[in-house]
């Protein structure tokens, strides 16, 4: 792969179709930090393809001067899987929301982790349907009043994470909309893993659901509500004073307060380790819910195991030094002929 | 060894019959390939059940095999069998009302017992009311072929798997068949004493034959005076992934093939999985849509995708082939098209799925649609299927059906330079001008191929609608209906671009034409060729583009006084022939999840230009 020009900016990746979000959507956030890490990537423009489904999240690859393809509803990390299986060489990156990735495009998010292609898959999380106007998502919380919903929501939420974590993700991440150096560390990091990196942005809807995140959003709160995962350090969070930790005792967390002085270790706080091979760990992670638990954001799990493209490409090349480069004349007089004269 | 006599015939039909454990497939495909091999022409019937293993004995496990062979030239598996070799009550039963007065029948007498004839709903033996009608051939197969390998280390039920090649060797016999191709294939195939047994039962059975009084007589099918060349024998599954092969070697470009199984189109997907060496990158999707979705990705990043489906997997494909259109992206959609509604009857034929072709998607979606005729014919439409793709950047659908996918016939080989070749519309950069993704070939109106890599291309695309030219997102209502028209005319213009319908028959019009499509076209080109021979004026043709229709389609059917559309649909074609073109066209209908007969065929053709005494004749 050839270097980026050193003069390519967040500019050059910036198309020239007017952004049709609505005022204070948190995808703006994330489409500006995007366009700020592309060039520091060090990918020709040229072989980066974002690809997307239906939904407010799924209209993001009009906006960046890449390759772009903009899909159908829940179907996106397939046409991903096509064009990265085809083409290895590609950056492949996939923009989907909680409808569109979890709820008709769930079976497919599903096989496109397990598989583990070397793609980026951003999930912009906002709990409720925004194109539609409104209705509850499958992430949306229990008792829910939404259109769909007027008594309420009677659906139980399905967790991003744990999905992917089910899945057998090699990656998965939590970052925040609005939180700009966290967001950019996270895309850097979901690059540069080799295999799918899943990546769960918690993103807000002012139109639908307003504040959903805002607890981690906010700086003031974001102590307090919030869980930095960071590797080889202690699971501790809130503010001087009121510093707490979490503490995994046979697979289930609980949370523990700590004085200011106090060795965290020491008190039987875990530390955090993305890389064990088993998910068991990152799962017990992901049960962490507001309010009895802050939300932890982070890298959960980063592991590596080969990606289906590369398997592939192996049994090309095995093949071909097995048997020679298809000759299509010899195969079509293979097994039994006969020739019938003059 | 006692002088036999031996008989020389023009054409034989013989139908294996047995449980759908009994190996019947099997020894139909050996007894296939020793006839290609012999040199005969022929063409075969594969007929099983769905299920893989239904209960023993009944009639719904009953599986089948018809292989009609020749020295002159057939197109059809034969109306009714010559010879029916039966291993039970239930396979007797389920078919012998096919089987033609006076013929053969082959049974294993060891089978007829108390139990095997209640499971197969027989009162009574059925044999011994038989004997008048038939040649009734009652051979102990169970016994002899226990007999044949009682020193061997196998279990009785291991012993019994056998008999199948105990009933193939009688058959080799009695059709001078040679021994070697399958003894060959035991060896190659088998191990231990399961290969000794089986090729020590084919031996045991041929020598069964030759010594018995049973058979007086023996016969010989002369070669084929066919055209000369090289053949071999294949199927409509096969040749159809070598077509796909070829296109990917033609296209230069390689072939991504997104699947998910489903009967009778899995074999597609099993072939290509064996041609890594080719650059072929086969995915098995874990559902319908994804496979779909899979290969419209691969297609937008610049090789060829295709996909291969039956009837319900399809309809769950038609949103991401809409997309395909609204994006133009080369594609092809294989359709190995059976019985339904739904679920349907999985492994039997039917050409239901033709409207779904041209009409199952949301709003006004055009897209070319061909059908294969022939097994061998299944080969050359893959490559059509791609030709029409690339050149005007567009998804095609490919109909097959069970029949032809299942069914074998002697193919000449072509020589890989004669094969086509098809202009690939690809897109270039437009300098320091911003690139225009919807920029079209004045000829052809496809767009450009803009392949992600190639720098100064990188565009959007997407289901939304189209501005016109620059490709972005445009909700302007002139535009969308230009673009509507578009879209149309662009697969419109491909009528010049393929070639017109022939008439078999008369050029100038005449009494009667049978317009048929798909794999019905052994059997209605041979009901009318001998309707012809015997006076009447009928002539046929059959079409293999189904939208856009050939171009002087409607000047051949307005030269016909009637016009007939046999169809195993309840008159698809027909219903669009009368749409398009104003023409009273008749349908014939076959919804029974078999081919039709030629009789069937013949018999509408002798009712409709008034011949006396309509006969289901022996084709």
């Amino acid at each position: 792969m050839s270097e980026t020009p050193a003069t390519l900016t967040r500019k050059d990746f910036t198309s020239d179709q007017d952004v049709r979000w609505c005022p204070g959507c948190g995808d703006y956030s994330i489409l500006a930090n995007v366009q700020k890490v592309m060039p520091e990537l060090g990918v020709p423009r040229e072989n980066v393809v974002f690809v997307s489904g239906i939904g407010c999240s799924s209209r993001f690859p009009y906006y960046m001067n890449t390759y772009g393809f903009h899909t159908i509803h829940g179907r996106a990390p397939s046409f991903a899987t096509g064009i990265k299986a085809s083409r290895p060489e590609l950056s492949v990156w996939v923009v989907t929301g909680d409808g569109d990735g979890l709820s008709i495009g769930g079976n497919h998010l599903l096989h496109t982790l397990r598989r583990n292609l070397d793609l980026q898959i951003l999930l912009f999380n906002n709990r409720v349907y925004g194109l539609t106007k409104g209705q509850y998502s499958p992430t949306s919380r229990l008792g829910m009043k939404t259109k769909s919903t007027p008594q309420g929501s009677v659906d139980y939420p399905l967790d991003p994470v744990s999905f992917a974590l089910g899945a057998g993700a090699s990656f998965v991440a939590r970052t925040v909309d609005v939180d700009a150096k966290h967001l950019q560390e996270i895309l850097h990091r979901a690059h540069a893993h080799k295999g799918t990196a899943f990546v769960e942005i918690l993103q807000n809807c002012p139109v639908y659901n307003d504040d959903e995140w805002g607890e981690v959003e906010d700086k003031s709160t974001r102590l307090e509500a919030g869980l930095a995962l960071e590797q080889g350090k202690p699971l501790v969070f809130g503010a001087k004073g009121a510093r707490k930790g979490i503490r995994i005792e046979r697979g289930i967390p609980s949370v523990v307060p700590l004085r200011d002085d106090a060795d965290p270790e020491a008190a039987g706080i875990a530390v955090h380790d993305e890389s064990y091979e088993t998910p068991a760990y990152a799962f017990a992670l992901a049960t962490l819910v507001r309010p009895e638990f802050p939300i932890p954001i982070g890298v959960f799990r980063a592991v590596e195991k080969p990606s289906y493209e590369s398997l592939l490409e192996g049994q090309i090349d095995e093949a071909v030094a097995k048997r020679g480069r298809g000759d299509l004349q010899a195969l079509l007089r293979s097994g039994d002929i006969w020739t019938v004269g003059v | 060894m006692s002088q036999k006599r031996v008989e020389e015939v023009d054409r034989v039909a013989i139908r294996f019959t047995g449980d759908s454990g009994d190996g019947m497939q099997l020894t139909g495909t050996k007894f296939t390939e020793t006839t290609a091999l012999a040199g005969n022409d022929l063409s075969t019937f594969p007929d099983f059940p769905a299920e893989i293993r239904a209960p023993a004995g009944t009639l719904a496990g009953v599986s089948g095999f018809q292989i009609h062979f020749s020295s002159v030239h057939i197109r059809t598996p034969a109306d009714q069998p010559d010879v029916l070799v039966a291993l039970n009550p239930a396979a007797l039963r389920a078919n012998l009302g096919d089987l033609r007065p006076k013929g053969m029948l082959i049974v294993n007498s060891d089978a007829f017992v108390d139990r095997n004839l209640k499971l197969a709903g027989y009162h009574a033996d059925p044999l011994p009311a038989l004997r008048d009608r038939y040649t009734v051939v009652d051979i102990p197969l169970t016994k002899l072929n226990r007999e044949a390998l009682k020193d061997l280390n196998l279990s009785q039920r291991e012993a019994d798997r056998s008999k199948n090649f105990f009933a193939l060797g009688v058959m080799y016999w009695l059709y001078h068949r040679d021994l070697k191709p399958t003894l060959e294939w035991i060896d190659q195939k088998f191990t231990g004493d399961v290969r000794e047994a089986n090729r020590r039962v084919l031996l045991a059975g041929h020598a069964f034959a030759e010594t018995t009084e049973l058979f007086p007589v023996s016969y010989i099918v002369p070669r084929a005076k066919i055209e000369p060349g090289t053949y071999r024998n294949i199927t409509g599954n096969q040749a159809l992934a070598w077509g796909i092969v070829a296109a990917g070697v033609q296209l230069q470009r390689p072939v991504f093939l997104g699947a998910y199984p489903i009967t009778p189109a899995s074999d597609i997907l099993h072939e290509l999985a064996r041609y890594r060496h080719f650059g072929v990158k086969t995915f098995q999707a874990e559902d319908e849509i994804a496979a779909v979705s899979a290969a419209v990705g691969a297609s937008y990043a610049g090789l060829l995708g295709v996909c291969t489906t039956s009837g319900p997997g399809f309809v769950l494909k038609q949103e991401a082939l809409n997309l395909a259109v609204m994006v133009e992206l080369p594609l092809v959609v294989v359709d190995v098209q059976r019985a339904g509604p739904s679920t349907g009857m999985p492994t039997k034929v039917e050409q239901g799925d033709l409207l779904l072709a041209l009409f199952g998607r949301n709003s006004d979606s055009p897209m070319p649609v061909i059908a294969a005729a022939t097994p061998g014919d299944c080969f050359y439409s893959a490559l059509e299927a791609f030709r029409l793709a690339v050149k005007y950047m567009t998804p095609v659908v490919l109909l097959s059906d069970g029949f032809l996918a299942n069914s074998a016939e002697p193919w000449r080989i072509p020589e890989v330079e004669t094969l086509p070749r098809a202009l690939v519309q690809v897109a270039t950069p437009a300098g320091d001008e911003p690139f225009q993704p919807y920029l079209r070939n004045p000829d052809t109106l496809a767009r450009g191929w803009a392949v992600p890599g190639t720098p100064g291309l990188e565009h959007r695309v997407g289901g939304l609608e189209k501005e016109e030219v620059t490709g972005n997102i445009s909700y302007a209502p002139s535009n969308h209906e230009r673009m509507t028209r578009l879209r149309a005319e662009k697969v419109a213009r491909m009528a010049q671009d393929i070639p017109p319908v022939e008439v078999n028959g008369s050029q100038r019009g005449g009494e009667l034409l049978v317009v048929g499509w798909g794999g019905t076209y052994g059997a209605i080109t041979s009901a009318v060729e001998e309707a012809r021979t015997e006076g009447f004026d009928v002539s046929s043709i059959h079409l293999r583009h189904l939208n856009p229709f050939p171009h002087n389609l409607g000047e051949v059917l307005r030269g016909f006084r009637r016009v007939l559309v046999p169809e195993l649909n309840l008159g698809q074609l027909a219903m669009l022939l009368r749409a398009e073109f104003l023409v009273d066209a008749e349908s014939l209908s076959k919804v029974q999840g078999q081919p039709f007969k030629v009789g069937e065929i013949k018999a509408k053709i002798y009712e409709l230009v008034g011949a006396r005494t309509p006969q289901v004749a022996r084709s």
